[in-house]
């Protein structure tokens, strides 16, 4: 199963739709709750890191019997220090987003946590790619 | 518990989301950052903060919170309100401070 949505940035009305979209999909799989619930976390903080950080992005899921992979592809400023990134509490939001409650810097912790694989790769000027993989029963981790 | 009982005692209004009142309480979470919200709070508790867009509807959803607390009178934006409606979260409001709520209901949740 496969599934493509595109993610404007900076339309915050939208951000959180894929990853709701993705929740039905999931129940109605019934894929085990604590396993989809951490997979929902994780896809939601990367739609919203597009719709605060990014200029545009594809979010492409896949779903097979054991996993599901998530590829959030975004054309954007990039990522300068990836490591730096990952630190909860470090952000580049700019003040209008944090206002809003986001832009906490632990987004990217949080979609680490609730993911089993995470891969970033980013071009700082063009953009970044985060992959996230997470295995559908729950011991396979 | 459930939502419909600490409406009273704790004086707050319903705004939106009233086929969720129904809902059962496993506690609480206090928190204006939607990412510690997302990554924090847990299934079934009332979340208490003073933002007001839309977006506090799809983290409440995603989480399946029991509920929404907006403090200080503050008044929901109305795709908030329409949000809410669609996805059965109950948006309360009261006039007390964050401090002030959470004290009450956190006493109200002990008693059970």
């Amino acid at each position: 199963m496969q599934f493509r949505h595109k993610i404007a940035g900076g339309d915050f009305a939208k951000a959180g739709n894929v990853a709701s979209s993705l929740k039905k999909v999931l129940r109605q799989l019934n894929i085990d709750h604590t396993v989809s619930k951490r997979i929902v976390i994780a896809l939601y903080e990367g739609e919203v890191n597009v719709v605060a950080h990014a200029y545009s992005g594809v979010i492409e899921v896949e779903i097979d019997e054991e996993k599901v992979k998530i590829n959030i592809t975004d054309k954007g400023p990039g990522i300068i220090d990836i490591e730096k990134a990952m630190k909860e509490g470090y952000s580049t939001a700019t003040s209008q987003v944090r206002e809003m409650g986001f832009g906490a810097g632990m987004g990217l912790s949080n979609m680490k946590k609730n993911s089993d694989l995470m891969k970033i790769s980013s071009v700082p000027g063009e953009g970044t790619i985060v992959e996230l993989l997470n295995y559908i029963r729950p011991d396979a981790r | 518990m459930k939502i419909t009982d600490i409406i009273k005692p704790l004086d707050l209004k319903v705004i939106s989301g009233h086929n969720g009142l129904s809902n059962e309480i496993s506690g609480g979470y206090v928190s204006d950052l939607l990412s510690d919200v997302m990554g924090y709070a847990k299934e079934g508790e009332i979340w208490i903060t003073l933002q007001t867009h839309q977006n506090i509807i799809a983290v409440a959803s995603l989480k399946d919170v029991s509920a929404i607390i907006i403090v200080k009178g503050a008044v929901p934006e109305t795709d908030t309100i329409v949000k809410s409606n669609i996805e059965n979260i109950p948006v309360l409001s009261t006039d007390l401070d964050t401090f002030n709520i959470t004290g009450c209901l956190f006493e109200l949740l002990k008693m059970e």
